[in-house]
C-alpha cells in the first residue's frame, strides 16, 4: 500500500467504505453522464441499505452527483445544495443480486431527457468499482483516465478504437469487454495511462457503429465528455 | 518499493547511515513517482487538516444517529476543574482522541489514518506536543513519515481493515504507527520506534471489530481513546529500555492469524459482540426503525 494511502486520504467522516467510496460513486456517475443530473433515482443494497442513513451513505452519493469530491466539507449538506443545484432526486433502497453489500443503483436522466443507469460498488477503503453501466456489466475503478465506448456488436470497433489510442501515443493499462447479446450492444472499457484528449473522443463519435463515447480524465475531476 | 517487514526498514537504515522517516520517505518516492517536495506538501497538507479537524471541534454537534458527540468537551471540562486521575498530557491526549473521533462520526473532515474509524489515534498524541512547542513542524512530519512507515509494513504482512482483521487492525494498528511516531518525536532509535510499534500492537491484540447498528461510533470513538494512551505507553517503555521479546515482524503476522481466526460476527458485521448485546441490539433497532 502506498505511504499516502496508509496516511490519508483526507475525507469527510464517518467511514472509507460508505461515506468516502458512495463519494466516489456518485461523481463516477455524473462523470458518465457529463452533467449534473436534472433527475437521479438513487437505490441502495445491502450494507448500505441498511447503515447508510447513519454513515451518510445517501447524502455522501448526491454530494458526488453535484461534482463533490470526498473531502468536501459540504458534503453533510448536500441534500439541500441539491434542490438549489436544480437536481431532483428520490433515494430508497432495493435488493440487486449477487451484488457487493455496500452497493447503489443510480438512475440519472440529464438536462437534455438523456438517461444513464449506473450500478457501483464500494470495495473498501474509499475504492469503487463501477459494476454496471446500462444494465452492462463493467468492471473499472475510476482512478485511471477511463475510455468507454458503446457499440453495436460487429467486427472490427476494437480495432478502430486502438488504432486511435495508439495513434496518439496513449497507452492501455487494461482493457475489457462486454455485450448483452450476440450481435446486439456492446461496451469497452479501456483504461489508460495518458489522459484522453477531447478531439479523440470527438473523433471516436463520429466512427460508425460507434453509440456513445465517454472519457474519465483523472485531472479533470468535474469533467467528462 | 515499500518495506514488507520491519526488519528490512532497519536493515536499511543501517546500511544507508540514514534515520528511518528518510528511508521510508525515500521508498515511498520510488514507488509514488512523487518529488521530495510533492510528497513533503501532501504531508503537511495532511496534518494541516489534523490541526484544523481538532481546532473545529464543536461540542454541540451530534451524529446523525444522535449516540456520537460531546464527549471530548466533558473531559476538556473535568480537567479545567482538575478532576480528574489523568493531568497535562494525557488529559490532553484523551481529549484530542475524542475529538477528531467524534468530529469524523459527526460527518466532519478527517485524516484517514490508517482508517476513518481510527482517525484520532495518531493526532491525539502528536496534537499537545506540537500545541505546546515540544514538536516543532519539521520534528511532526518527520513523526509522521515514520508511522506511515509501519503502517505500510502492516497492510504488507496484515491488513488495516477491520472488515478482515478486527479492530486491532484499525485501532491497534494506529496505536502501533502513533507509539512508534512518539518515539520518534522524543528522539529514539528506530530500533526503539520498533519495539513501541511491536508492545503496542501486542496489548491490543485480538481486539474485536463489534459496532453497535454497524456504525462507526459504538465502541468505534472510545477505542481511539484506548490506542492513544496504549501509544503513550509503549513509546515511554521503548524510550527506557523496556523491550517486548516478540519482533515487530512477527507480532504484525500473529495479529494476521488472529485476524484470520476471528469470526466473521466479530468483523465490522455489526452482529457480535457489543453490537449483539440486548442494548446493542435495542440501539440498532432505534436507528434502523426511525430512519437514522
Amino acid at each position: 500500500m502506498r505511504l499516502f494511502d496508509v496516511l490519508g486520504p483526507v475525507m469527510t467522516g464517518p467511514s472509507s467504505s460508505h461515506t468516502a467510496g458512495a463519494v466516489r460513486i456518485g461523481l463516477t456517475a455524473r462523470r458518465l453522464l457529463g452533467e449534473t443530473p436534472k433527475k437521479a433515482e438513487i437505490l441502495l443494497h445491502g450494507s448500505f441499505a441498511a447503515t447508510g442513513r447513519g454513515h451518510g451513505t445517501d447524502r455522501a452519493l448526491v454530494a458526488g452527483l453535484l461534482g463533490m469530491q470526498p473531502d468536501d466539507e459540504r458534503i453533510p449538506d448536500s441534500l439541500a445544495l441539491a434542490e438549489q443545484a436544480g437536481m431532483a432526486f428520490t433515494i430508497g433502497t432495493t435488493v440487486l443480486r449477487g451484488a457487493h453489500p455496500n452497493t447503489a443503483l443510480l438512475r440519472l436522466e440529464g438536462a437534455d431527457g438523456r438517461k444513464l443507469e449506473v450500478m457501483g460498488s464500494s470495495i473498501g477503503g474509499g475504492r469503487i468499482n463501477i459494476c454496471q453501466i446500462d444494465g452492462i456489466t463493467t468492471n473499472f475503478g475510476g482512478d485511471h483516465n477511463t475510455l468507454i465506448v458503446h457499440n453495436q456488436d460487429t467486427p472490427g470497433h476494437v480495432a478502430e478504437v486502438t488504432a486511435e489510442l495508439s495513434q496518439r501515443n496513449i497507452n492501455i493499462a487494461t482493457m475489457q469487454l462486454f455485450r448483452s447479446t450476440a450481435g446486439g450492444y456492446a461496451v469497452m472499457v479501456l483504461e489508460c495511462d495518458q489522459p484522453l484528449p477531447e478531439e479523440l473522443i470527438e473523433k471516436l463519435r463520429t466512427l460508425s457503429g460507434i453509440v456513445k463515447v465517454t472519457g474519465l480524465n483523472l485531472d479533470d475531476p468535474e469533467g467528462g465528455a | 518499493m515499500s518495506f514488507s517487514s520491519v526488519q528490512a526498514m532497519l536493515d536499511a537504515c543501517k546500511k544507508n547511515h540514514l534515520p528511518l522517516w528518510e528511508v521510508i520517505l525515500q521508498s515511498d518516492l520510488l514507488e509514488s513517482g512523487l518529488t521530495r517536495a510533492q510528497s513533503l506538501a501532501q504531508m503537511r497538507h495532511l496534518w494541516q487538516v489534523m490541526v484544523q479537524t481538532s481546532d473545529n471541534y464543536c461540542a454541540s454537534d451530534r451524529s446523525n444517529s444522535g449516540y456520537a458527540g460531546g464527549d471530548a468537551a466533558l473531559i476538556e471540562a473535568a480537567a479545567a476543574q482538575k478532576n480528574l486521575l489523568t493531568d497535562g498530557y494525557l488529559a490532553q491526549v484523551i481529549a484530542e482522541a475524542l475529538k477528531t473521533a467524534e468530529c469524523n462520526a459527526c460527518m466532519k473532515r478527517i485524516v484517514a489514518a490508517p482508517t476513518a474509524g481510527s482517525c484520532g489515534v495518531l493526532p491525539a498524541v502528536l496534537l499537545p506536543l506540537w500545541r505546546s512547542g515540544k514538536a516543532d513542524e519539521e520534528t511532526i512530519y518527520r513523526a509522521l513519515y515514520v508511522c506511515a512507515g509501519f503502517g505500510q509494513v502492516i497492510a504488507a504482512r496484515a491488513t488495516l481493515a477491520g472488515a478482515e482483521g478486527g479492530c486491532q487492525a484499525e485501532i491497534g494498528a494506529a496505536s502501533g504507527m502513533a507509539a512508534a511516531a512518539l518515539v520518534e518525536v522524543q528522539g529514539g532509535t528506530a530500533e526503539q520506534c520498533a519495539e513501541a510499534l511491536a508492545m503496542a500492537l501486542t496489548n491490543l491484540e485480538g481486539l474485536v471489530c463489534d459496532p453497535v447498528a454497524g456504525l462507526v461510533e459504538i465502541p468505534c470513538i472510545k477505542r481511539n481513546v484506548i490506542g492513544a494512551v496504549n501509544a503513550v505507553s509503549c513509546a515511554d517503555m521503548a524510550i527506557a529500555g523496556v523491550v517486548g521479546h516478540i519482533p515487530a515482524d512477527e507480532v504484525i503476522d500473529a495479529m494476521a492469524e488472529v485476524g484470520a481466526a476471528m469470526s466473521n460476527d466479530l468483523r465490522e458485521t455489526g452482529i457480535g459482540g457489543l453490537a449483539g448485546t440486548p442494548t446493542g441490539q435495542a440501539i440498532r433497532d432505534i436507528v434502523t426503525l426511525g430512519g437514522i
